[in-house]
């Protein structure tokens, strides 16, 4: 299951999604916003997304996921909004009977995410400043 | 033919608005795309865009049809 979440993300409940009882072993990844970005201080993120191309590719390598590794479950969020220092910006959890398969699988997922789902991060700066980010060396707009 | 255009991020900023309703000759992605840079002065080169069609991935040489819904895709920065 994938989503994208306009409200924080509730671990406990994604965590319970996890649950069969073949699973020997859960590995769960927390992408959180950090106060620092390319050495410049950050104090917040804001996410968008195009929710309905962001659902659609994102739950397909969730079913990659499941396709390629040995697992029970695979679980990944994605909040948009603005977000604190701290908060959870993804959250992907991967339950398996053996642990080799759920730590591939959840990295797998993450990196997945990262490279093809149609979400934007818009970095706030202490200065005042703020820019999206386009990871290929596309200059921040402000 | 019209089209329903969305914007993101950068592209977003560049065009004043999340989505605009244009009337356009072009007929594909990337004619359309040259007509956008003309008018809102976006500088990202189709090469470091992706195109959707109504929801979809598809390439810049994909045949629209009137009502489309188009985006071009900034480079992602989830997670």
């Amino acid at each position: 299951m994938f989503s994208i979440s306009a409200t924080p993300i509730d671990v406990a409940r994604l965590q319970r999604e996890l649950e069969a009882s073949g699973v020997g072993a859960v590995v769960c990844f927390e992408g959180r916003v950090r106060d620092h970005n390319d050495g410049r201080a950050v104090d917040g993120l804001s996410y968008q997304a195009y929710v309905e191309l962001a659902e659609t590719e994102g739950q397909r390598i969730v079913d990659e996921a499941r396709d390629k590794f040995a697992v029970e479950h695979v679980v990944c969020v994605h909040r948009i909004g603005d977000l604190a220092l701290g908060d959870i910006a993804v959250w992907s959890g991967v339950s398996a009977g053996h642990r080799a398969a759920a730590f591939d699988a959840c990295r797998y997922v993450i990196d997945q995410v990262k490279a093809r789902v149609p979400i934007w991060k818009r970095e706030h700066y202490v200065d005042g400043e703020s820019g999206w980010l386009h990871p290929d060396g596309t200059p921040l707009i402000r | 033919m019209k089209y329903r255009l969305l914007y993101f991020a950068s592209l977003c900023d560049a065009a004043g608005c999340a989505e605009e309703s244009v009337a356009s000759d072009s007929t594909d992605p990337r004619t359309l795309y040259a007509e956008l840079v003309a008018r809102h002065g976006f500088t990202f080169t189709p090469d470091r865009l992706r195109v959707a069609v109504n929801g979809a991935f598809t390439d810049w040489n994909h045949p629209l049809a009137d009502n489309d819904e188009v985006v071009f895709l900034p480079p992602v920065s989830g997670g």
